[in-house]
């Protein structure tokens, strides 16, 4: 049957304290070994747990702290090796999980792909075959679903660019080849190949880059909320957390101090930092000290600034501006509920450009007009995460790692000098390879530009 | 007039073009009792469009159907007037050889051989009805009331079926080059439930040799050693005939975009689809206005006439425009039409109505190949008659039958692409089209199809000891280098630097000197000659085998894994609708297509992914029974 080994979130993602990557096939085990820093797990008896970390074998750099449950066949759910990796909760860790096993050389699973190899593997009744059938056809249909939504126009116009700058050089090539004769388009050389795929891999490097830093979807966008004690910090917290019902789990990090909340603003991820200090003393400023609230500040992306509507601006709300000066953030007048104390004119002033938002949270008032302003700020890009915030899709990101790869090949092969039309063997796959992200493969495609950009006969 | 018996055959071909030849000469030679009757037999396998043969993927498809045993690699070798070996820059996957054909002798050669087949009859004749009889063909009746009888019928008629000659607003009923169209038989398959598709295509004006003023252009010649596409041609021709190269210029493209609407092509007479990648002149200028001129070939159509084909200015314009547009033309001011220019619309076959066998899924026994299922060009008509009549014996002498998978030829992506995927215009190979082009090389036809063409009767033995023994000297040399270590000695450093290369580190084996780009064969020979001279398409083997080592293999991985969907056969009696889960659009064209393996049904636009899994969840459940083979 088939022979690779697939890996992919077993949990739905989002919903609990503990994640588990799952993997399937000859390799399961292999790969989990060389990310496990612990017991030498293809030694270990089967269907048994293990504590141990996952680390970076190549930089040593330590990813997450796991539990890992061994199983071999054919006693498993596929009837193949399956290692369950049990991480923290938090999307953040089990993607970067993902992203590991993946680069590991395992393979992203496909919808339903579990079911289906221990249906294949005869692991399931065969009255079950409607069933999972159905499965497959749901998964991926949602699968698509979600794929397409997480593709933002941006990104996908990006790689559309991407792939037609390809698509116009594996054109120049074709043709060079199909119409020898054809005089009316020079000879692609080495070099322009060179330039042009240049061209191509530094945007996908910057995508990816961009994606390790976790300026991306994936990460969230690092936001703080600052503000005196009892302006209603908490009750914004809460709010979020309640409207948004898409809290993920508080991650004790391994590797950080500090505590996150991911939530979910109108397909914007909020990464909430410090939240958990808000919610303990009401009060982060106060706690961890001037330097270090600014030092989150200034590592944030998006600030949001509370303010009292029943007390006058204070010099310490006057300091929180200047703290904020620079950034990207939104004043919230909470409190609207109670008298007027607050010289709203004055907060204009200070806002300078940036967005005011009036909210009585205690009343359920406001939150509307806030989550739009920040969906907003989102996405007219006014907000300092680059222009490439969108690459979130694990499936995404691996296709682009690939391209990479592909590219990498291209660039291998025509520093060895190979000849131009074995280098566009590598260059085609990259373009497929973008293709994949946005649904789009057909070979017919390459024809079509061929005869549209260039005027054939002989 | 009644009909009268006239014969039994084993196998039946309609037309001897490209198509019908070598269908007709593969079942015969494979043991079949076959017919070929075409409509004029001093036509057979006649080039109505350009006089030449090959060209990138065309050629590998010359050298493919050579391997297997075809003829027109061994018929063009014998009748070229010039030979060219083109993308000799790039790499070896897409070097390939085209050939200027001198018609007439072309037409006779193939005649020659065709004559010479024992188990073949040929006879003039048009069929006008196929006879079939509860879904089986059982034969063809023919204008003149003749039945013939036979278990199998090829139907190679080309671009004759009910075929419509365009020029200006002159139109009549007509095959190529005013042949007697056919009619009847194209009613005849209508009434038989084929879906038809209208194609068109055109060709250029022909022109008289002694009113060209060829200082005016520039000259094309030959190589100076040509290359042959048959395994078998041993000698060269010596004198060979150059094309030439003129240009279309700003008052050519005046005076047809002023005469546009004289055009069959823009005047709305025709109706039938066109070929991209073959553009009329009128194309040409309407969708790449911005372009100044265009190329213009002068190719000669034979040694023994003066006529000579203007590749480039295809067209349907009216003849009186035709004279003019050549007038702008350096070299052509006073150029004499011999035959004048024009578009052909014909009927075709819905491909995808076809097994990748060639034979109609409706019709037992009935196959069709060549220009009537969607192509163009002679090689790829003639690929296919070749495949068409293996597998026409194949079923008759009940043989071993022969599909070539896309990783094996050009031929199988040619034929799965038409029967899988169909096609909406006049279908030409691209070595784009191709997946896996690396592996489908002009220098390794032999090694990739010698031995099944040996194993279907198609090659001799005496040929394939030859191959077996060539096989063998590359093996051994391969192997040979593999363990000849070389030391980094002044000599050595000194012939890296003179080839262009770097100087070496370190001691290296032979085989991995030979990855470097600059170390071609012949260095290689004065590093670490041979014991005993090899021959040259042994060096060229082994040279690309190990130079271009890292993506051949890359490749055969990419086959590996197709090969494991493509392995997974797809029952016969299998029924979509009792599949629950795939999409409508999926079920349909699975229907549609009944793809054999699951391989050939992810190939289907429309079936996507999804569908795929479901398809072969529904199949190794047990639904139906497994099959192992056909």
């Amino acid at each position: 049957m088939e022979q690779d080994t697939i890996a992919a979130i077993s949990t739905p993602i989002g919903e609990g304290a503990i994640a588990i990557v799952r993997l399937s096939g000859e390799e399961a085990l292999a790969i989990s070994n060389q990310l496990f820093v612990g017991k030498d797990l293809t030694q270990v008896d089967s269907h048994t747990i293990h504590y141990g970390k996952m680390a970076d074998p190549s930089s040593g750099e330590m990813i997450e702290e796991v539990m890992v449950t061994v199983m071999r066949a054919p006693k498993t759910f596929t009837k193949e090796d399956v290692v369950e990796i049990n991480c923290h909760g938090g999307l953040a860790s089990v993607n970067r999980l993902l992203e590991h096993v993946l680069s590991q050389g395992a393979r992203l699973a496909e919808p339903g792909e579990f079911t289906k190899r221990a249906f294949l593997n005869g692991r399931i009744d065969l009255s079950q075959a409607e069933a999972v059938m159905d499965l497959i056809r749901a998964k991926t249909d949602k699968a698509m679903n979600v794929a397409l939504k997480q593709l933002d126009g941006k990104l996908s116009k990006l790689v559309q660019d991407l792939r037609q700058k390809l698509i116009e050089t594996v054109a120049h090539v074709e043709v060079n080849i199909d119409y020898p004769e054809y005089d009316d388009v020079e000879e692609m050389s080495h070099q322009m190949l060179r330039e042009r795929t240049d061209e191509v891999y530094q945007e996908v490097e910057r995508l990816l880059s961009m994606a390790k830093q976790g300026k991306i979807l994936r990460e969230g966008i690092s936001t703080a909320i600052i503000g005196r004690p009892n302006v209603g910090k908490s009750s914004l917290l809460n709010a979020f957390v309640q409207e948004t019902k898409a809290i993920v789990t508080d991650i004790p990090g391994t590797t950080r101090d500090i505590i996150e909340e991911y939530v979910n603003v109108r397909g914007v991820p909020l990464r909430l930092v410090d939240t958990a200090g808000i919610r303990e003393t009401e009060d982060i400023v106060e706690r961890i000290g001037v330097e270090r609230s600014h030092k989150a500040l200034k590592e944030s992306d998006l600030i949001l600034l509370v303010l009292n509507y029943g007390e006058p601006l204070s010099e310490e709300d006057r300091n929180l501006f200047k703290a904020a000066a620079g950034l990207e953030y939104i004043v919230i007048v909470n409190k609207t509920d109670l008298e007027p104390q607050l010289d709203i004119e004055e907060v204009q002033r200070l806002a300078g450009g940036q967005r005011v938002i009036t909210t009585a949270l205690i009343e359920d008032k406001g939150m509307d007009a806030l989550e739009a302003a920040i969906a907003d700020t989102f996405f007219a890009g006014e907000l300092d995460t680059g222009d490439l915030t969108y690459v979130s899709n694990v499936r995404h990101i691996q296709l682009l790692r690939q391209t990479l790869l592909a590219l990498d090949d291209a660039r291998e092969a025509m520093e060895a000098g190979m000849p131009i039309d074995l280098v566009q063997i590598d260059v085609t796959r990259a373009w497929e390879l973008l293709g994949e992200i946005v649904g789009d493969t057909v070979q017919e495609s390459l024809i079509d530009q061929l005869f549209s950009q260039f005027c054939l006969g002989k | 007039m009644s009909t009268y018996e006239a014969g039994q055959y084993d196998v039946i071909v309609i037309g001897a073009g490209h198509a019908g030849a070598e269908a007709a000469h593969a079942a015969a030679k494979r043991g079949a009792k076959t017919l070929i009757l075409t409509l004029n037999l001093d036509l057979i396998a006649f080039m109505p469009c350009n006089p030449s043969i090959g060209g990138p993927a065309k050629g590998i498809v010359v050298r493919e159907i050579d391997a297997l045993g075809g003829l027109m690699g061994k018929v063009i070798d014998k009748t070229y007037i010039q030979m060219r070996m083109l993308n000799t820059g790039k790499g070896p996957a897409v070097r390939a050889l085209r050939a200027q054909a001198d018609k007439p002798l072309y037409i006779q050669e193939m005649k020659r051989l065709l004559e010479e087949e024992p188990n073949l009859t040929l006879r003039q004749g048009m069929v006008e009805e196929l006879i079939v009889k509860d879904g089986k063909v059982q034969g063809v009746i023919t204008e003149t009331k003749g039945i013939y009888r036979a278990p199998a019928v090829i139907i190679t008629t080309g671009t004759f079926m009910r075929g419509r000659v365009l020029i200006g607003d002159v139109a009549y009923e007509s095959g190529p080059n005013n042949q007697r169209p056919t009619i009847k038989l194209a009613e005849n398959l209508e009434e038989l439930g084929f879906e038809i598709v209208r194609f068109k295509t055109g060709t250029p004006p022909r022109v008289n040799n002694r009113t060209i003023d060829y200082d005016k252009t520039e000259i094309q010649p030959g190589d100076e050693h040509p290359q042959h596409f048959s395994y078998e041609t041993t000698e060269e021709i010596v004198d060979q005939i150059p094309c030439w190269l003129t240009y279309t210029n700003a008052e050519t493209h005046q005076l047809i975009n002023d005469n546009l609407k004289l055009s069959a092509m823009y005047s709305g007479a025709v109706r039938g689809r066109g070929p991209r990648y073959c553009p009329s002149v009128e194309d040409k200028i309407v969708r790449f206005h911005d372009k100044s001129r265009h190329q213009v070939f002068l190719e000669p159509e034979g040694r023994n006439t003066e006529e000579v084909y203007v590749q480039g200015l295809s067209t349907s314009l009216p003849e009186y425009i035709q004279r003019e547009i050549l007038k702008t033309i350096p070299g052509l001011e006073n150029a004499d039409i011999m035959r004048a220019g024009y578009a052909i619309e014909y009927d075709a076959v819905v491909p995808t109505q076809l097994w990748p066998t060639l034979e109609v899924k409706a019709i037992d026994g009935l196959f069709t190949a060549g220009q009537i299922n969607g192509t163009s060009g002679y090689e790829e008509a003639a690929a296919q008659g070749l495949m068409a009549g293996i597998n026409a014996a194949a079923k008759i002498l009940d043989q071993e039958k022969c599909i070539l998978d896309r990783s094996q030829a050009y031929i199988g992506v040619l034929i799965d692409d038409l029967v899988t995927k169909g096609t909406n215009e006049p279908y030409r190979l691209l070595t784009s089209r191709a997946e896996y082009r690396l592996l489908l090389r002009h220098d390794n036809a032999d090694l990739r199809l010698t031995e099944i063409g040996h194993r279907l009767g198609l090659i001799s033995d005496e040929r394939f000891a030859r191959f077996e023994e060539k096989k063998r000297l590359i093996a051994e040399e391969k192997e040979r280098l593999s363990t000849v270590r070389l030391k980094p000695t002044e000599q050595l450093q000194q012939l890296m630097e003179d080839v262009g290369g770097t100087r070496l580190k370190d001691g290296i084996l032979a085989y991995d000197l030979m990855k470097r780009p600059e170390v071609t064969y012949a260095v290689m020979e004065q590093v670490a000659p041979a014991e005993k001279e090899l021959a040259d398409d042994v060096k060229e083997q082994v040279e690309i085998q190990i130079k271009y080592e890292g993506y051949i293999s890359k490749s055969n991985q990419q086959v590996e894994r197709m090969k494991k969907m493509e392995n997974k056969l797809i029952p016969d009696h299998i029924n979509y609708d009792d599949i629950s889960g795939i999409a409508t659009e999926a079920r349909e064209k699975l229907k549609e297509v009944r793809p054999l393996s699951v391989g050939q049904a992810s190939r289907i636009s429309g079936v996507n992914p999804a569908d795929v899994s479901i398809l072969l969840v529904y199949i190794e459940q047990g639904n139906v029974a497994k099959v192992s083979n056909e």
